[in-house]
């Protein structure tokens, strides 16, 4: 891809944007379209789109595959923790009023934070499947 | 390719539905990262395919048999849009009348989706999260040295 100037200009203006709008996408999904699983996959496409251009080593010196791996569990963790905590505090699994003293704070967070965990997981998954399918030749 | 393309106006399709969301992950992951994983699997696989040993009868009636039955079921399922669909019956209108006082989401199906549906949501993460692990275990170990010839 070192001659292809167009594509590496191109890219370099389009992924600022593209990160930018995953986490836009990630934190405007209560009032508006998305959520976790589109925030997601957009974060790592966008992440992709990076490895493509610039070469798989450049991607892994930006995203460790080690630490990606990692991502893939916390995500989850965080989802399941959230249902843990709420329990702690008084409610059934998942139950997020009783996470903050007033019943809509407490879904408002609850809802922040698992969404966050499902974007988390979905875009390490995806940039995994990416590493594993791409770097499997060499 | 044509799958990409195909995504990418289905992605269309669902705007024009008012399925944003549906939209989003389409756009982002029907057109571009399976086409991307698609691509990278045709580099890893051979291009002469192997041929079948014998033909499968068995094989062939069981996959016709269960077309047959869902398309025999999609029959009694209520028309598009039909109000009085069961799905539209049954907890749809406490979601669209209360879900703004008790949960407070302008967006309903956020509401929904995370909070009235946490525990199916928690399964869909986890089926991604196998998804992940499945591709890690297959692809991903350490490719074990060939046997050496005085091994065998």
């Amino acid at each position: 891809m070192r001659h292809h100037r167009i594509l590496r200009v191109v890219a370099k203006l389009l992924i600022p944007a593209i990160l930018l709008f995953a986490l836009y996408v990630q934190f405007h999904g209560d009032f508006g379209p998305g959520g976790g699983f589109q925030a997601g996959v957009i974060f790592a496409a966008g992440l992709i789109l990076y490895g493509l251009i610039f070469g798989l080593d450049k991607l892994r010196r930006v995203a460790p595959p080690r630490v990606i791996e990692v991502f893939v569990a916390l995500g989850i963790l965080l989802y399941a923790c959230v249902g843990v905590a709420s329990m702690f505090l008084g409610g059934t699994y998942l139950n997020y009023s009783v996470l903050a003293h007033d019943p809509v704070h407490g879904q408002h967070l609850g809802i922040l934070l698992i969404e966050f965990g499902v974007g988390v997981t979905v875009a390490a998954v995806m940039v995994t499947i990416f590493y594993h399918f791409a770097g499997r030749g060499r | 390719m044509l799958a990409g393309i195909y995504s990418l106006l289905a992605a269309g399709i669902f705007v024009q539905l008012d399925a944003v969301d549906v939209a989003f992950t389409e756009a982002a992951v029907g057109a571009g990262i399976s086409t991307i994983v698609l691509l990278g699997t045709l580099a890893l696989t051979s291009d002469v395919e192997r041929t079948p040993l014998k033909a499968r009868p068995i094989a062939l009636l069981v996959v016709i048999v269960t077309g047959a039955v869902l398309i025999h079921a999609t029959l009694d399922m209520p028309l598009y849009g039909d109000p009085n669909a069961p799905a539209n019956l049954h907890v749809a209108p406490r979601y669209i009348e209360q879900s703004g006082e008790e949960i407070g989401v302008p967006n309903i199906v956020t509401s929904v989706l995370a909070s009235y549906r946490g525990y199916d949501t928690l399964g869909e993460v986890a089926v991604i999260f196998t998804a992940g692990i499945g591709v890690m275990v297959l692809l991903g170990g350490r490719r074990r040295k060939p046997p050496r010839d005085d091994d065998r």
